[in-house]
């Protein structure tokens, strides 16, 4: 299991791939907002930690597409759902998953901070919203493989993926918004909406790579 | 061990393609599965691995024990693609399936740079898998079988690519296979240069 987090993330890295380009996007649509809304500083401030959430879920779903179907393509899948005797498919799935976020999502997680800056937030809003993104986007992450798993025969499913995913990414979304609120509007609370996005990164940690291991034997052809 | 197909029936794209296929194969016995494009020779490959669900019938492995307890367990499966990543050199391709398919309770495979000898691909291990020639890439394929052993070869079209003298050592590579108690079921429309292999003949009763 760890030649196969490995793998995944020596792929990653090397060239060809796209992990950063999630980084970049993330980048891109941040940087936009300040021009589109306009210079007025406690807006962006206020709307700050939601733009960051929205620009890391739609940064999480470009990559996912290539999740399974890489290895669909070259053969190797066949050979993973073969050794579902070995190591559990919903592990390997979960594997998977776990290289994707350390490649492709930690990475935005990462450049949250800086990203913050832009936004004019607090030194304390940029630290809970990164800490948000840290607990959260796993969850997207985890649910994500499932709608790649499902579409993982479409040779274009990236934008059915999305479609897919995001319904059931948005109650992590709330969740963390509301926790990056709650750290800087005093009478809001953190800890609440904070516990439930961790709730909602270990449910989906369990459901999303079974559910995705079903589609993908299912999906095998 | 024992590989039984008993009125293995299978279909793609809801059409039955074969069916009532009949195969026990023993220890150190082979298989190769003939027939015109579209007969169903990959399709009953697939099915026999377990990839694809069978219309009718059952396969089973008798006497796989606690390491082997189903066929796809006790397989190699050498598709038409050669499941190896461009952008990692050869060793790290054949280091990872050796570390990801290794079982504490079957033989030990071969070590990599082993393997890689076997194919006479020696020396090559530091490429990239993706500036490789065609042939030279089913030949790690092949190496891949070496990296860690399973009783069952299923082999998909095992030879395209390769020059005559790749298809010789890969002969004798299946020899060495079958000789240690293997067993193969291998699709193909190339002779395989198998000694004693049982002939399927796909498209003609199905």
């Amino acid at each position: 299991m760890l030649a196969l987090y490995l793998r995944d993330l020596r792929l990653a890295f090397r060239a060809g791939s796209g992990a950063l380009t999630g980084v970049i996007f993330f980048l891109a649509v941040i940087a936009t907002i300040p021009f589109g809304v306009g210079p007025d500083l406690n807006l962006l401030a206020r709307i700050g930690p939601a733009i960051l959430w929205i620009g890391a879920l739609l940064s999480c779903l470009l990559g996912l597409d290539r999740l399974f179907q890489a290895d669909r393509e070259d053969g190797s899948l066949d050979l993973l759902v073969l050794e579902a005797d070995r190591h559990m498919p919903a592990l390997t799935v979960l594997v998977k998953c776990l290289a994707h976020w350390t490649a492709s999502v930690l990475p935005l997680v990462v450049a949250a901070p800086l990203l913050g800056l832009f936004m004019n937030m607090s030194a304390t809003g940029i630290g809970a919203t990164t800490l948000t993104l840290l607990a959260g986007t796993p969850a997207i992450a985890f649910i994500g493989a499932a709608g790649a798993a499902v579409a993982v025969a479409l040779p274009r499913g990236g934008v059915l993926i999305s479609v897919l995913v995001l319904p059931l990414a948005i109650p992590v979304l709330i969740f963390g918004v509301s926790a990056s609120y709650g750290a800087v509007n005093d009478p809001d609370p953190f800890l609440q909406p904070f516990l439930v996005t961790v709730a909602l990164t270990l449910f989906s940690a369990v459901v999303g790579p079974v559910a995705a291991a079903v589609a993908l034997r299912h999906g095998a052809d | 061990m024992r590989l039984i197909a008993e009125g293995l029936a299978g279909e793609r794209g809801g059409e039955s393609v074969f069916s009532g296929i009949d195969l026990a194969l023993e220890d150190g016995a082979a298989c190769v599965v003939t027939g015109p494009n579209g007969s169903g020779k990959s399709t009953l490959l697939r099915v026999i691995a377990g990839l694809l669900p069978a219309a009718g019938g059952t396969v089973r492995l008798d006497g796989g024990g606690a390491a082997f307890p189903t066929v796809a367990s006790a397989s190699h499966y050498l598709g038409h693609q050669n499941a190896m990543k461009p952008a990692l050199t050869v060793a790290e391709n054949l280091g990872f399936w050796r570390d990801f398919s290794a079982d504490a309770e079957a033989k030990p495979g071969l070590g990599v740079e082993e393997a890689l000898e076997a194919v006479e691909l020696g020396g090559i291990g530091h490429l990239p898998f993706g500036y490789l020639s065609t042939g030279q890439r089913r030949r790690t394929a092949i190496a891949r079988l070496l990296v860690c052993h399973r009783p069952i070869w299923l082999l998909d079209e095992p030879t395209a690519g390769l020059d005559k003298a790749s298809e010789r050592r890969f002969a004798g590579l299946m020899g060495e296979h079958l000789r240690g108690g293997g067993i193969i079921v291998a699709a193909t429309h190339l002779p395989l240069g198998l000694e004693r292999a049982v002939e399927l003949r796909m498209g003609l009763a199905g």
